[in-house]
């Protein structure tokens, strides 16, 4: 008597979205099976392992010295910032020019692509078009200032120079096709 | 770095200070969005050590002297791509490598693909994006690296 019952609730489980809880136990599987294979590495002395291990935590310490500190500042804004005044810069009505100020943000954004990510859940939230969240997302890879600065000082000011010309409108042109066809179909960037 | 710390730490108690119930919101949202990044996020740092252990990028990039132009090019564009390094090591790095002779095209098309392609941060974008919209986001971003990497080429003089 039982089975059939239970079926049923399985199948509307599945049936609208996939039980969340569900789903972020499955995403942890992959990194459970990387500790596991560390923990036997540590034990059986296994070279490869103890390499993998010590670069998990090297770039795990260089992020979680970020991903924390950007969330809070994600958090704040979320509650502070009032829709009305992201939907004004880099809303529906904002025009062209609004490429610029996702580029100048993208300028200071620290840590790089998935530091842009979250921000750029938040700001669609809060009434931001699409096609700049796309431009603000490339730019935060190739226009950060720190690494600007890296890059010319050690291949020169003419090749910084040159990507930058070729890379952004390229980046805005990109943002503007893929994020005008992606708004009409009403996407949305899961935060 | 430190801009960051004194950026949030000052937001922080200021929005403590004007409104606690609204700072405690925020933090809430923050750790929530923090909790549900992390299992893509361990994932994305599973992958990168084990891409790194087997491929060490620092080396590879040594290879990246030979002689075929398109060869050596196609190669820096797609250790460029699976890798995860940050600017402090991947420019003076590249910088080294000028120097030794590598050229400009193929230095391009690695930085380039560093900086805006991402194989190993996939687990990530996926989170946010969507698997579609992150190979297409990929996929179009290669192309504009590869992009770069030509007219830096063209300019000069590598390539005519």
């Amino acid at each position: 008597m039982k089975t059939p019952n239970q079926n049923q609730n399985k199948n509307q489980n599945q049936n609208p979205t996939q039980d969340p809880r569900q789903k972020h136990i499955k995403n942890l599987l992959p990194p459970v099976l990387f500790a596991l294979f560390i923990a036997a590495s540590l034990i059986f002395r296994i070279e490869f392992g103890q390499i993998a291990a010590g670069h998990f935590l090297d770039f795990g310490s260089e992020m979680i010295k970020i991903v924390p500190f950007a969330f809070i500042l994600i958090g704040l804004f979320e509650v502070w910032v009032p829709t009305h005044v992201v939907e004004r810069h880099l809303g529906e009505q904002a025009g062209l020019r609004a490429h610029l100020w996702a580029i100048l943000l993208a300028g200071t954004t620290v840590g790089g692509l998935y530091v842009a990510f979250p921000v750029a859940a938040t700001l669609q939230r809060k009434g931001a078009r699409l096609a700049f969240l796309f431009t603000y997302i490339g730019a935060s890879g190739v226009c950060r200032i720190p690494m600007t600065l890296f890059e010319a000082s050690f291949l020169g000011l003419e090749f910084t120079l040159i990507r930058y010309m070729v890379s952004v409108p390229l980046i805005i042109l990109s943002s503007e096709l893929l994020g005008s066809y992606l708004q009409h179909r009403s996407y949305q960037i899961q935060s | 770095m430190i801009v960051l710390y004194i950026l949030s730490t000052a937001a922080l108690l200021a929005s403590l200070i004007a409104d606690r119930r609204k700072t405690l919101k925020a933090l809430k949202i923050a750790l929530g969005r923090f909790l549900k990044l992390l299992p893509p996020f361990l994932t994305m740092l599973s992958i990168v050590a084990l891409i790194l252990t087997a491929l060490p990028s620092e080396v590879c990039v040594r290879y990246l002297g030979g002689d075929n132009l398109a060869f050596t090019t196609g190669a820096a564009a797609l250790l460029g791509s699976i890798s995860l390094m940050p600017g402090f090591i991947a420019f003076p790095l590249s910088g080294l490598l000028l120097k030794q002779g590598v050229p400009y095209i193929v230095l391009a098309a690695f930085t380039t693909t560093l900086m805006m392609v991402g194989v190993v941060t996939f687990p990530i974008e996926q989170h946010y994006m969507g698997t579609k919209i992150t190979l297409v986001r990929n996929l179009i971003s290669l192309l504009i690296a590869l992009a770069v990497a030509l007219i830096i080429g063209l300019y000069f003089g590598e390539l005519l």
